[in-house]
């Protein structure tokens, strides 16, 4: 069943995970294509973060198969998820205050992910050169030496798609990228993401619509744990099953 | 190893260890019960739980001297009054620690360790100082002594079963306030949502350091009936400190029921090893099985499986 | 900065580790008599715990109440080699079994038991020392950590292991000593460690060894694991996520941590000669984690300073006010939570750098690199 096909980089098949009989996302099967950017809406405790959980690991499925490139990720961990080729950003940003926005950066570097490659792990111009680069893509390079904990909410989420995509991941997880970001920022955003998502899969979680239509190649409208429609943004804005469920509520 | 007894002789000892199983468990269950408010409902590590007790014993101690010299007519009864006494002085200073101390540290349970450690230690010197380093006993009323012939191999201590009958007791009226009252309901909604909580107008404040002055009740009335079975020293509390632990974490923190339960297995293992074994391999034995089934499932053994 | 951050020693580590190293192999030998310093010595011994400690707890997050064990196996691993030696038939003539440790001939053992066998050689005894607590550890970190037992549930499981070793230890005297423990020590090698210049050897000894430790210790920090540790104490998920193996690296620092604690209790039961049970138990373990607090929770030099004063004053106290020790023991369990918790080397770099700068007319700008590292746990 679980046969690999090379027009998905990401096959999701009958995806169930249940809390104490609760399932919070039921049976839920979805596709996605190379470099495309697929965005999953739908009314809140439809199961869109789970989603995102059960493919990089965070949550343990109850049953279903997650493949990616021909590899199952059901049973692997999540750092193993990640070396092959999952990034994954968080709702809330999530950065190492404590450290400086050049060090957040050096640790999403993939080199010395061992114990034993940590410890040997040097800051060569090599890793120099690419933190830079980055900074400069997400808008930080004037700040490498500050502390995250000084940066501002919509920088550390900046920062934090600086981390993922240090990484080069071929498959990126966005959960609302731009929530709680002001006009100006949630704009330098929409520039970025439309900048990043060119070479990659993306998966994002978002509720601005004006944004979603802006980014996505398919929209996957997500209730009560199943897939509620699937398609263009055209498509599904017109789904009277869709306007039903956000209407009806 | 049983060819020495006779039938009979087996089942009276089995009967009585299993008895000498059942009074461990109320002082586990006695011991644990303050313990499953504070850390179960509210995630804080009260190394200074001990210390509490032992205050409810010299509490105890105190009004049965009390007793003695001014109304030795009702000296039967001191008891009664001592616990209501031990439950009152443990719970203040339970209030008064939340609100120098605790409530500082919320967010850094590994800090509320150590100054509770700390907490414990000075208490301990306090209580040296106070009431001398030796062990106090007090003189428990004529109706507590004495046995219960059951048949007449199997004798059970009157002292024994009123421990029984009060942790029955203490655990009943704290699952009254756990899920019966509206402390109860508040302290379960703070444990489960503490932002909601606080929107939908619980004064969170509050209700923390209730619960940390009623966990430190309850354990005053522990140590207050632990007086009936064995005498008070300054350091005693700490004896009881890893084994209180292991039981509510072993039944998994925020189950009452699991705090019973996990009281009861570590009760009879215990006293059953200890016919086989010495005391201390049997001892180490429990100890090394609730270790090793908490590595293998260290959410313990009642727990709601929860979407994070 | 970001090169200066990846040189093992910022001139500021420099100086503080010459200075630790003119105390310990200058200063202290230099003021104190053999009596002192061989006192000073044992205080040291606790300084390698406390350096473990940094690197856990400090900067990892890891809280462990059971670093006596590592303490206490390493320092048993060292008296049973020790003993055996001090236990020749001649020396055990009287005994009704010669040859034996006095203890297990006192506890009707009537031949050597076979795990005591590998004891006999020094070299064996000299890895045993190590690897048996890191073994200990290691297990006991691939069981915690794989299922992501951490935080408070970590300390007390590893307090429940002190308490299980005491309990053991002191149940089965037959084997171990019981509650006396391991005593009557005499040579190592033919050496006699109990005279006045043994002692002092072994001072300059243990020393060496904890400047070593430092050395690690300060490789460690200085390394990507260093800021990997901080970066998991305060987002574990996050470094998950970044494709780390968060269990492995927690694994390892415990393993160091207990290791360090290991040479500590070698080189304990080597200038104080004995080990026993009340060494390795939960009020010492958590009394090991105060030194680490006091001195400061991520200085691995304060580390040191703590352990030393801390001792001190318990020795110079404990003789003198034995009530006042608790007391203040309590107060400064509360106070370095409360008041300082970034301890002595936190007190050091807000208020006496500056000035000291200040003094020497530098800039306040060549303050702390480390600045990074200077927050709490938790």
């Amino acid at each position: 069943m679980n046969v690999h096909n090379p027009n998905f980089l990401l096959m999701v098949e009958g995806l169930t995970v249940s809390f104490d009989g609760f399932k919070a996302v039921n049976d839920l099967s979805f596709y996605v294509e190379p470099n495309e950017c697929r965005v999953i809406i739908g009314p809140n405790g439809a199961g869109k973060t789970t989603v995102l959980d059960l493919i990089c690991g965070r949550t343990k499925a109850t049953s279903g198969s997650v493949n990616f490139k021909g590899r199952e990720l059901l049973s692997m961990r999540e750092d193993q998820i990640v070396h092959a080729g999952v990034g994954r950003k968080f709702q809330t940003p999530s950065v190492y205050e404590d450290l400086t926005v050049f060090e957040n950066l050096e640790l999403s570097y993939p080199k010395g992910h061992s114990v034993f490659g940590a410890l040997t792990f040097r800051r060569d111009d090599k890793v120099k050169t690419r933190i830079k680069e980055i900074a400069e893509t997400i808008f930080l390079e004037d700040l490498l030496n500050d502390k995250a904990a000084y940066l501002s909410h919509g920088q550390k989420q900046w920062l934090e798609i600086g981390m993922l995509l240090i990484q080069d991941p071929e498959l990126l997880m966005l959960d609302e990228p731009v929530a709680g970001m002001s006009v100006a920022e949630r704009k330098k955003t929409a520039e970025l993401l439309n900048r990043i998502i060119q070479d990659r899969s993306v998966i994002v979680i978002e509720h601005d619509m004006g944004f979603v239509a802006d980014i996505a190649t398919r929209v996957t409208v997500l209730h009560q744990g199943k897939t509620l429609s699937e398609g263009s943004m055209e498509r599904v804005q017109n789904d009277p099953k869709v306007i039903e469920v956000y209407l009806g509520h | 190893m049983f060819s020495d007894y006779t039938m009979n002789e087996l089942g009276a000892i089995f009967a009585m260890q299993g008895f000498a199983g059942l009074i461990l468990f109320s002082v586990f269950v006695l011991m644990a019960l303050g313990l499953a408010i504070i850390f179960g409902q509210m995630g804080v590590i009260n190394m200074a739980h001990g210390e509490f007790m032992i205050l409810g014993a010299y509490v105890t101690y105190l009004t049965s001297n009390l007793f003695a010299d001014y109304l030795p007519s009702v000296f039967g009864l001191y008891f009664f009054v001592a616990m209501i006494l031990a439950f009152i002085a443990s719970g203040a200073l339970g209030l008064f620690v939340e609100w120098v101390m605790i409530r500082h540290l919320y967010k850094r349970p590994l800090d509320t360790l150590l100054a509770t450690w700390g907490l414990s230690l000075i208490l301990q010197q306090v209580y040296r100082s106070v009431f001398g380093a030796r062990e106090v006993g007090v003189s428990i009323p004529d109706w507590m002594m004495g046995s219960l012939p059951m048949t007449d191999m199997i004798e059970v201590p009157i002292n024994g079963i009123f421990v029984m009958v009060l942790a029955t007791g203490i655990s009943l009226a704290v699952y009254f306030m756990m899920y019966r009252s509206s402390w109860g309901l508040q302290v379960r909604a703070i444990s489960q949502n503490r932002m909601m909580a606080d929107a939908v107008g619980i004064n969170t404040a509050w209700t923390d350091r209730l619960t940390f002055g009623i966990g430190c009740g309850v354990a005053g009335v522990a140590g207050s009936a632990f007086t009936m079975i064995g005498s008070t020293g300054p350091t005693a509390g700490q004896l009881y400190i890893v084994d209180t632990f292991l039981v509510v974490v072993f039944g998994g923190a925020a189950s009452l029921l699991g705090t019973i339960a996990s009281a009861f297995s570590i009760s009879q293992a215990q006293s059953i090893m200890e016919f086989f074994l010495s005391g201390s391999m049997a001892k180490v034995l429990t100890l090394l099985t609730v270790v090793g089934i908490l590595m293998i499932r260290p959410q313990g053994l009642f727990t709601l499986k929860l979407r994070k | 900065m970001e090169s200066s951050s990846n040189r093992l020693f910022s001139a500021r580590d420099l100086i503080g580790f010459a200075v630790l190293i003119a105390i310990i192999f200058v200063v202290l030998p230099i003021a104190l008599d053999g009596f002192r310093l061989n006192l000073f010595g044992k205080y040291l011994t606790y300084a390698f715990v406390a350096v473990g400690l940094v690197l856990c707890w400090g900067m990892g997050g890891i809280l462990s109440l059971g670093q006596g064990v590592f303490f206490g196996l390493g320092g048993y691993c060292m008296a049973m080699f020790l003993k055996l030696e001090a236990s020749t038939p001649e020396n055990t003539s009287i005994q009704s079994t010669p040859g034996i440790p006095d203890f297990m001939d006192w506890n009707q053992l009537t031949a050597l038991p076979a795990w005591w066998e590998p004891f006999n050689s020094l070299f064996i005894t000299l890895i045993a020392v190590i690897l048996v607590p890191v073994v200990f550890a290691f297990i006991i970190g691939v069981a915690m950590f794989r299922r992501r037992v951490g935080g408070v549930y970590f300390a007390i499981i590893t307090q429940a292991f002190a308490a299980i070793l005491t309990i053991l230890i002191i149940g089965q005297q037959g084997f171990t000593g019981g509650v006396n423990g391991i005593t009557d020590l005499r040579t190592l090698k033919g050496w006699d460690i109990r005279s006045e210049e043994a002692k002092e050897i072994l001072y300059f000894v243990n020393g060496g060894l904890l400047i070593v430790c430092l050395v690690i210790a300060q490789y460690v920090r200085k390394s990507k694991l260093g800021r990997l540790l901080i970066a998991m104490r305060d987002q574990e998920d996050r470094v998950r996520f970044s494709g780390y193996d968060v269990a492995s690296f927690k694994i390892f620092i415990f393993c160091l941590g207990a290791a360090f604690a290991a040479v500590g209790g070698a080189m304990f039961t080597l200038q104080v000669g004995f080990m026993s049970p009340t060494l390795v138990g939960i009020v010492p373990s958590i009394e090991m984690v105060i030194f680490c607090a006091v001195g400061g929770r991520l200085s691995i030099l304060g580390a040191v300073y703590g352990a030393l004063l801390v001792n001190w004053a318990k020795t110079s106290l404990s003789e003198s006010f034995p009530e006042l020790w608790l007391l203040g023991l309590g107060g400064l369990f509360i106070a370095v939570v409360m008041v300082f918790p970034n301890g002595l080397a936190g007190v050091y770099a807000e208020h006496v750098e500056p000035r000291l700068m200040a003094l020497l007319g530098k800039s306040k700008a060549a303050a702390p690199d480390s600045a990074a590292n200077e927050t709490p746990a938790e």
